[in-house]
Parts: structure tokens; C-alpha cells; sequence
């Protein structure tokens, strides 16, 4: 029972940091209709940073240092790319995103190599134990931290002005643009606060209990790919619980790995990719998406 | 003033505007029977690293014609791509084996083999219609991204067939008694090793997967999927079945990537996990991005400029500058191909929309456009 809690425990964990990556990803599809295929190149970026600059400013200033330097490619590559296309087919869009994915992650894997970077965080591995339950430090910081970030973000966007105007920008662009919301401000800034959020998403990807960052950590981020289309692209709840849904499941058939030795080695990094089809036989529109329809 | 000059210029060119429409359609005649020419003579002259990257780029093509017809034609984008090349490499050696290396293998014929690589393939990507037949856009996109991770796994778990990570020997392909394999033929004194031949089994193949790619875009399928692109509802309300064409275009690309795999399976004499990775879905994305969105000779020139860079580079790293050697620091003739490709579909999208092809296409529209109302065209 209490390998289930703690198997369960440490997916909540996981599946927060993918909630985080999953919510940046429905972010900019909300703001800008792009599906951002460049995703876990932000995030390699954003933990790129964090790992080179900790050994001279130390943990903390690395870490804003890697958030903003995310945030900044990820407004860069609205300002350089996504603002330059003229066109009106968003799936065009997407793969421009793929080119960019391509240039922005050839150069990170050239950069770190065959190396594993360690980003210096302060939890090490060190383990709480609570009863019989055991929880490695980094674990509770990052659901702790994914949990407040993602609060304050839902805050943000149903409040302030910014989230009121890339609300209103998604619900019609057109509107919200007579109504006086700058649509390429609002884009740039969902494209900032996603590189953000992929960034810390990036710290809690690379502590312990996975070795750092390496050039395999972009494939742990494409993860979040199938948490955000079985949630529903458009849905911020979505991103939530498909996070989380995410997380549990391969959290589990990593644990019990043993018992299911039949369907073969590393079907922990499989899980999340079924459970996406299989919501998706049932489901086409993802758990919370919008079904769309069309007036004609 | 000019402007009568204008006329009278325009009068004199008149007469000979159709005399240039005469040996317009020349020139391209004579293009395609150089170029046919120089196919055919390439194994005499070219030495075997060459006709490697040349079968490369053929494979590539036959992929990229595949997902042309379902990403550039249908609108559907697809990241499997790279799961069914998987499936008709593997496919064939399981089919073709003779069990002799402790893998499965059911020994059949191998031209036999490979026709059923290919319906196997297919078979694939018929189980995955009912995604594919109601997801379109970037929903497929992601969702095909985990056919890649499925065929991932089976490549390294299901040991028996596959040769988990460490691969798995390509038997060589024989046909009417010539087996393409590296036992040379002497042919008006050039030695013929396996690169040779196949060249030109894969110049037959590109050559019948281009003519059918073609006439399925240039007939009533072809309309209908260009109509499922470019409005979904309006293809339905005109009769057109839009999830059954989905679906069947899927079935159609998965066909062609898994006899891609097939023919890259006999180039390569050797098929590992590794190279069917998320990678190569995205490099034939980027090939039909390059070469321009649903057209077969898109298809062609975006896989032959994808698979020819990187070799290219590896070649002539020592004299260009920038690139260095593979193994020494700085960037490797591989990554530099990358960069190069990987901004060539951010610039093509951007400014060049329907890539290559579409470029030369629209230049021969407005040129023949100027010789035929000059005074326009000022």
C-alpha cells in the first residue's frame, strides 16, 4: 500500500511539472492559434541556461536568469517568426514552429553534447519520510512550486486586464482588436510567459531522481504534447488534468514495471502516449476541449 | 511617345511570342531526357559513396511523395511518418529472413517480402483510421507523434523480430534471378556492386510511385482531398465521404513510407531503432515544406535537397568553411545540415510560399505571362 501511495504520490509530482509545460503550450494556442511544435526547445533553452550560469551566480539568479533567457526565445520566436507570416492557415504556422524546433534544438544538443548537466539545486537527494511513506525533496518542490505557479497563473489570467485581454483575444481576434487589445503584445507576452513557465518546468525535469540535463530531457518534455491534446488544446483545465493524468499513469507503469515485464522494457515513457490514444477513440476534442462547430 | 514605342514593340514581339511558345515546350522535353540520360549513366561514373546518397534520396523521395499526399494535399499533419518507414524496413527483413541469425524469419521470396512490407504498412496504418479518420491538423500531428514512441518500444523490446537495439541484417532482394547484393557484375567493364543495382530498381520505383502520386492528385481523389484542406465542411456538403478519404489517404501514405523503408532497408543492409526516431518524421516534414506543400515534384526536390546536404557537407568539410570534420569540435557536417534545413523551412514558409517547386512555377508563369502582353507586364 505504501509503494501505491508513494508511486501515486511522485506522479502527481510529475504530472504537475507536465501540467506546467502543457499550460504554456495551451497559452500560446489560446493567444496566437499556433500549435507551438518548438515547445521543448524553449525548454531545453530555459534549462540550458540555468545549468551553465549556476556554477558563477549560484542556484537562485540562475534560475531567474534561465526563466527570463526562455522567456526571451520564446518572445523572440513570436517577434522573429510567428508576426512575419502574413498568411491566414494556422497549421502553416505549426510547422514553421517544426523549423524552429529543429534549429533551436540542434544547436542545445550540439551545446550540451554527450554531456549531463546538473542545474544545482539545493535539494539534492535528500528524502522526507512521512510513516511508511518516503518522498524525495525534490519531488514536494515541484509540485509545491508547479501548484503555486500555476494558482497564481489561473489568477492572473481571470483578473488582470492582460489575462482579461488574452481572453478576449482568443475568443475573437477580430473584437478584441476594435476593443483596443494590442493583439501583438498579447501574443508576445503568451509567448514569454510560456518560455517562463517551460523553464521551471525544465528545473523540475532534470533534479534528482533523473540524472540532469541531457540531451534526452527534450524527449521527456514532448510528453507534455499528449497531456495537452487529451486534456483539449483549448482548455487551461484541460492542460490540468491532462498533466496530472499524464504524470499518475506513467508513474505507475514505471512502478510497476516488474509485473508487467510482458509488455517489455521502459513502458513508462509509452504510458502517456496510450492513454492519449485512447482518449482520443473516445474523445476526438480531448477530455475538456471544445467540439468544434461550424455555422455554414 | 513611349507609349507608341510601346505598341510598336509590342507589335513586332507579337509573331514571335508563338514561335517562343514552340521552343518553350522544347526546352523541357530536352531537360527531361538529359536528366533521364544522366540517371541512367550515374552507376558508370559516380563511385559507390554517391550512389549511397543518391538511393538515400530516392527512398527519401518515394517517403516524402507519401506524405506529400497526406500532409501537403489533405491537409493532415502527420509526425508518424517515421513509424511506418519502421514498419516496411522491419517488415521486410522478418518476411524475407531465413531465420539463420536466431530472429524470426519466415523466408519467403523476398520480392515477395517486400510487396507484403508494403501491404503491412498499409494494414498499420488502417488500424490507426479511426484517429485518423476524425482528428485533422495538429490534433493528428500529436497524435501521430505517438505511433513514433509505439514503434520506439516494439523496435527495442520485441526482440525476436526486431534485434532490440542492436538491429537486425537486411537479406538482399532478388528478382528474375538477380540478387542486388554486393557479389559484382561486371556491366561494360564497371563493376556492379549492390549500390549499382539498385540504383536502378530505386529509379524504377521513384519513377511508378511519382506517375501513381500524380494521377491520384490530378483525378477525382486527388480534387477531393485538396478539398477536405481547404474546407473541410464544404468537401462533406459536397458529397465528398471526408473521414473514409482520411482515412484511406493515411493508409495511402503509410503504403508509400513503408516501401521507403523498404528500399532504405536494402541500402543500408542493416536496420537499427535508432534512425526511426522523432527526427526523421520531422526531416520529411521539412522536406515537403522545402521542396513545396502537395505536389509530387515537391515531394522530390525538398527529398533530395534534405538527404543530399547532409552528405554533401561530410564530403567537402575540409574546404568549406564553417563545417568541420565529423568527430573534431565545432560544427559537424550533420548539424550544419540542420541548421541549414531547419531555416530554410522557417524562410521558405515565410517568404516563399509552396516552396521550391511553387517558386519555379510562379517564375515560368510570369515569364511566359511577359512574353505573351509585354506591354503589361511594364
Amino acid at each position: 500500500m505504501s509503494t501505491f501511495a508513494e508511486i501515486l504520490l511522485n506522479g502527481l509530482s510529475l504530472g504537475s511539472v507536465y501540467a506546467l509545460i502543457a499550460l504554456g503550450f495551451v497559452v500560446i494556442f489560446r493567444a496566437t492559434e499556433v500549435v507551438n511544435f518548438a515547445h521543448a526547445s524553449l525548454l531545453l533553452a530555459g534549462g540550458y541556461i540555468t545549468a551553465v550560469l549556476h556554477d558563477d551566480i549560484g542556484f537562485w539568479p540562475a534560475l531567474v536568469a534561465g526563466i527570463a533567457g526562455a522567456a526571451l526565445v520564446g518572445a523572440a520566436v513570436e517577434f522573429v517568426v510567428i508576426r512575419r507570416y502574413r498568411g491566414s492557415d494556422h497549421s502553416v504556422l505549426a510547422i514553421v514552429t517544426i523549423g524552429v524546433d529543429i534549429l533551436l534544438t540542434t544547436e542545445l544538443t550540439r551545446r550540451i553534447g554527450t554531456d549531463v548537466l546538473t542545474l544545482g539545486d539545493p535539494w539534492g537527494d535528500a528524502v522526507v519520510s512521512v510513516g511508511p511513506i518516503s518522498l524525495a525533496q525534490t519531488r514536494i518542490a515541484a509540485f509545491v512550486t508547479a501548484a503555486l505557479l500555476i494558482t497564481a497563473f489561473l489568477l492572473v489570467f481571470r483578473y488582470t486586464s492582460w489575462g482579461v485581454a488574452m481572453r478576449a483575444a482568443a475568443e475573437s481576434a477580430e473584437t478584441a482588436a476594435l476593443m483596443g487589445v494590442r493583439l501583438g503584445r498579447v501574443s508576445l507576452g503568451a509567448w514569454a510567459v510560456a518560455g517562463g513557465l517551460a523553464a521551471v518546468a525544465a528545473l523540475f525535469l532534470t533534479v534528482f531522481p533523473t540524472p540532469g540535463l541531457e540531451r534526452a530531457t527534450s524527449l521527456a518534455a514532448l510528453k507534455a504534447f499528449p497531456a495537452a491534446i487529451l486534456g483539449g488544446l483549448d482548455s487551461t483545465t484541460g492542460a490540468l488534468v491532462g498533466g496530472l493524468l499524464v504524470g499518475v499513469t506513467e508513474s505507475l507503469a514505471t512502478g510497476y514495471q516488474s509485473d508487467l515485464t510482458f509488455l517489455g522494457r521502459g513502458l513508462g515513457d509509452l504510458a502517456p502516449y496510450l492513454v492519449m490514444v485512447a482518449v482520443l477513440l473516445i474523445r476526438p476534442a480531448g477530455l475538456f476541449g471544445t467540439k468544434e462547430l461550424a455555422r455554414v | 511617345m513611349s507609349e507608341v514605342l510601346h505598341r510598336d514593340e509590342a507589335r513586332e514581339r507579337a509573331p514571335r511570342s508563338g514561335l517562343h511558345r514552340i521552343r518553350l515546350v522544347r526546352p523541357r522535353v530536352w531537360a527531361w531526357a538529359v536528366a533521364v540520360v544522366l540517371l541512367l549513366a550515374f552507376p558508370f561514373y559516380l563511385d559507390r559513396f554517391w550512389l549511397e546518397a543518391g538511393l538515400f534520396a530516392m527512398a527519401a523521395a518515394i517517403g516524402a511523395i507519401g506524405i506529400n499526399l497526406l500532409t501537403g494535399a489533405t491537409g493532415q499533419l502527420s509526425m508518424g511518418h517515421a513509424f511506418f518507414l519502421a514498419v516496411g524496413a522491419y517488415g521486410y527483413c522478418v518476411l524475407a529472413a531465413d531465420g539463420g541469425d536466431g530472429l524470426t524469419g519466415l523466408g519467403l521470396p523476398t520480392w515477395l517480402a517486400a510487396v507484403l512490407a508494403v501491404l503491412v504498412a498499409g494494414l498499420a496504418g488502417g488500424l490507426f483510421s479511426p484517429i485518423s479518420g476524425r482528428l485533422s491538423g495538429a490534433y493528428l500531428g500529436i497524435a501521430t507523434l505517438a505511433l513514433v514512441f509505439i514503434g520506439q518500444h516494439i523496435m527495442f523490446n520485441a526482440h525476436d523480430l526486431t534485434g532490440g537495439a542492436n538491429g537486425r541484417d537486411v537479406p538482399p532482394l532478388s528478382l528474375f534471378g538477380l540478387t542486388f547484393d554486393d557479389r559484382e557484375i561486371d556491366v561494360a567493364a564497371v563493376p556492379f556492386g549492390s549500390a549499382e543495382k539498385l540504383w536502378y530498381a530505386g529509379l524504377v520505383l521513384l519513377a511508378a510511385c511519382a506517375l501513381f502520386a500524380r494521377g491520384v492528385l490530378r483525378g477525382r481523389p486527388g480534387r477531393a482531398m485538396n478539398a477536405i484542406r481547404d474546407h473541410r465542411i464544404a468537401a462533406g456538403v459536397l458529397g465528398v465521404p471526408v473521414a473514409r478519404h482520411r482515412a484511406a489517404v493515411f493508409v495511402l501514405s503509410s503504403m508509400y513510407a513503408g516501401l521507403a523503408g523498404v528500399l532504405l532497408a536494402l541500402v543500408f543492409q542493416r536496420t537499427v531503432p535508432d534512425y526511426f526516431g522523432i527526427t526523421l518524421s520531422l526531416d520529411y516534414l521539412a522536406m515537403i515544406v522545402i521542396g513545396g506543400l502537395g505536389s509530387v515534384s515537391g515531394a522530390v526536390a525538398g527529398a533530395a535537397f534534405v538527404s543530399l546536404l547532409p552528405q554533401v557537407l561530410t564530403r567537402y568539410s575540409d574546404t568549406l568553411p564553417l563545417v568541420s570534420a565529423p568527430g573534431t569540435d565545432g560544427i559537424a557536417p550533420g548539424e550544419a545540415a540542420r541548421y541549414l534545413y531547419g531555416a530554410a523551412v522557417v524562410l521558405v514558409v515565410l517568404f516563399l510560399p509552396g516552396g521550391l517547386t511553387g517558386a519555379v512555377v510562379r517564375r515560368r508563369a510570369r515569364t511566359r505571362s511577359a512574353r505573351t502582353h509585354p506591354g503589361e507586364e511594364r
